[in-house]
């Protein structure tokens, strides 16, 4: 299982939950995995082609994730950030 | 007969929606709805009278479509918004926001159109729930001549509106800021451009086949052979069948010319149309000309135009009035109302002569839509 942090611009996607467990080899996977459970989540993640929406930042632990067939190894933990600016 | 009407208002900080009694005298408020959402869009579907779509995204998150059928109680997000096909290339499109809403033909109950940015046309056979890419457009062989990459808004180029023929709905015209107006009559399937005479005084050619930037277009309910343009280039009509659009903002005063986002059509005289000119001289300020917000109207089909500022300040106010943000309903007489760039909401019941101010403070005010209280 995968830990993934959900910020609060989707927590109305999880119920409030800003802490979430998931399966998938791949955070494609693991946003696939949600989104079954949590429908609507991944689109306003990643757009139709796949590419992080540039306002999001996902973490694989330290690391930024920039494409999301990077793989995941078993207890990885996944953040999901949104990162907006201006007024 | 009752006229009372609801005013759906979409702003870039969520939506809110205005219902007044039955003379619009008063007005009571709810919302905001979906405080912080980037709301282009929100529409009623005069086919049930109930039903209401809403195109939202937020800063961080991506564009969606919102139903309601509880008068805005209770909302539920599209299962599939709006979205291009996936694609291998660099090329792969991806929706920024959705921008306009057309509920479809009245003959076509559940169907909705929706135009986005960067330019793409979407359409939803089951009432908003699920909405797939109209490839008769957005695979269109021409689709990267007519709305290039690098072409557009600020906010990125827009396929800004849909418009069904009410007496056909296979009969179609879009509005692109990339590449102008563009007619189907296939039901989407076929597109091909409708500029002839608009200028696009961007270009080495001021009068290309396609690269305008149709502000807005409207057809003129009691005739729709009739269709009105603001333009970036100016005002314009067409009569049907011609294909050769009539620069009418030529007619408007010189010192205020004939830039704007938006023209409204009198919903039952073809002649009488309204626009909120905007200063488009030099490095294009997009405020009211010369700080004094006026409303501009025709009873001629754009031969001649008359001031309407009677209740607007007088001097040092400088918003202006984006494309959606002009609307009137089908009273009698009719009902005028803009949502200015301040957050003011304004609006005339006696067809523009005097205007008074609904409310103020609101976030940047980017779509108000007006329609009967069911």
């Amino acid at each position: 299982m995968i830990a993934v942090i959900i910020p609060s611009q989707l927590t109305s996607y999880t119920g409030g939950a800003t802490r979430v467990a998931a399966d998938g080899a791949t955070v494609a996977g693991v946003l696939d995995d949600l989104d079954a459970r949590f429908p609507g989540l991944k689109f306003r993640v990643v757009d139709e082609q796949d590419r992080i929406r540039k306002h999001m930042r996902i973490f694989v632990g330290q690391d930024r994730c920039a494409d999301i067939a990077g793989a995941l190894r078993e207890g990885d933990e996944v953040l999901i950030f949104g990162a907006l600016s201006g007024g | 007969m009752s006229n009372a009407i609801q005013l759906l208002v979409g702003t870039r900080k969520g939506a809110w929606i205005y219902r007044s009694d039955d003379q619009r005298r008063h007005w009571r408020v709810q919302g905001p709805i979906f405080l912080g959402h980037i709301v282009n869009h929100l529409v009623s579907d005069p086919r049930d009278g109930r039903t209401l779509l809403m195109a939202a995204k937020t800063g961080h998150l991506g564009p969606t479509i919102f139903r309601s059928t509880d008068d805005g109680e209770t909302w539920t997000e599209a299962a599939r918004p709006p979205a291009f096909p996936k694609s291998e290339g660099d090329r792969g499109r991806a929706v920024d926001h959705t921008f306009w809403l057309s509920p479809g033909h009245a003959s076509e109950p559940g169907v909705w159109w929706a135009g986005a940015s960067p330019p793409g046309l979407f359409v939803s056979e089951d009432g908003g729930a699920t909405w797939d890419s109209v490839a008769g457009f957005n695979d269109h062989p021409m689709y990267w001549k007519w709305c290039p990459e690098d072409g557009g808004t600020p906010d990125g180029a827009l396929l800004n509106q849909i418009l069904i023929d009410p007496r056909d709905a296979r009969h179609m015209y879009l509005a692109t800021s990339t590449g102008g107006v563009f007619e189907s009559h296939d039901r989407a399937q076929t597109w091909a451009p409708l500029n002839k005479n608009v200028e696009a005084s961007f270009y080495p050619d001021p009068f290309p086949e396609y690269g305008q930037d149709a502000h807005f277009i409207a057809l003129s309910p009691p005739q729709p052979d009739r269709i009105y343009q603001q333009n970036h280039c100016g005002i314009y009509r067409l009569d049907r069948p011609s294909d050769t659009w009539d620069r009418i903002g030529k007619a408007m005063p010189p010192e205020i010319g004939d830039i704007g986002f938006t023209i409204v059509p009198h919903p039952r005289d073809a002649d009488t149309a309204w626009v909120f000119p905007m200063d488009g001289a030099e490095v294009w300020p997009r405020t009211s000309p010369g700080g004094r917000p006026a409303v501009y109207k025709t009873r001629d089909a754009g031969t001649s135009w008359t001031r309407q500022d009677r209740g607007f300040p007088r001097e040092q106010a400088w918003f202006t009035v984006k494309r959606q943000a002009f609307c009137a309903d089908a009273a009698a007489p009719v009902g005028l109302y803009l949502g200015a760039t301040n957050g003011e909401l304004w609006m005339s019941e006696d067809e523009g002569d005097s205007w008074r101010e609904i409310a103020a403070h609101l976030p940047e005010i980017y779509s108000v839509v007006a329609a009967p209280i069911p």
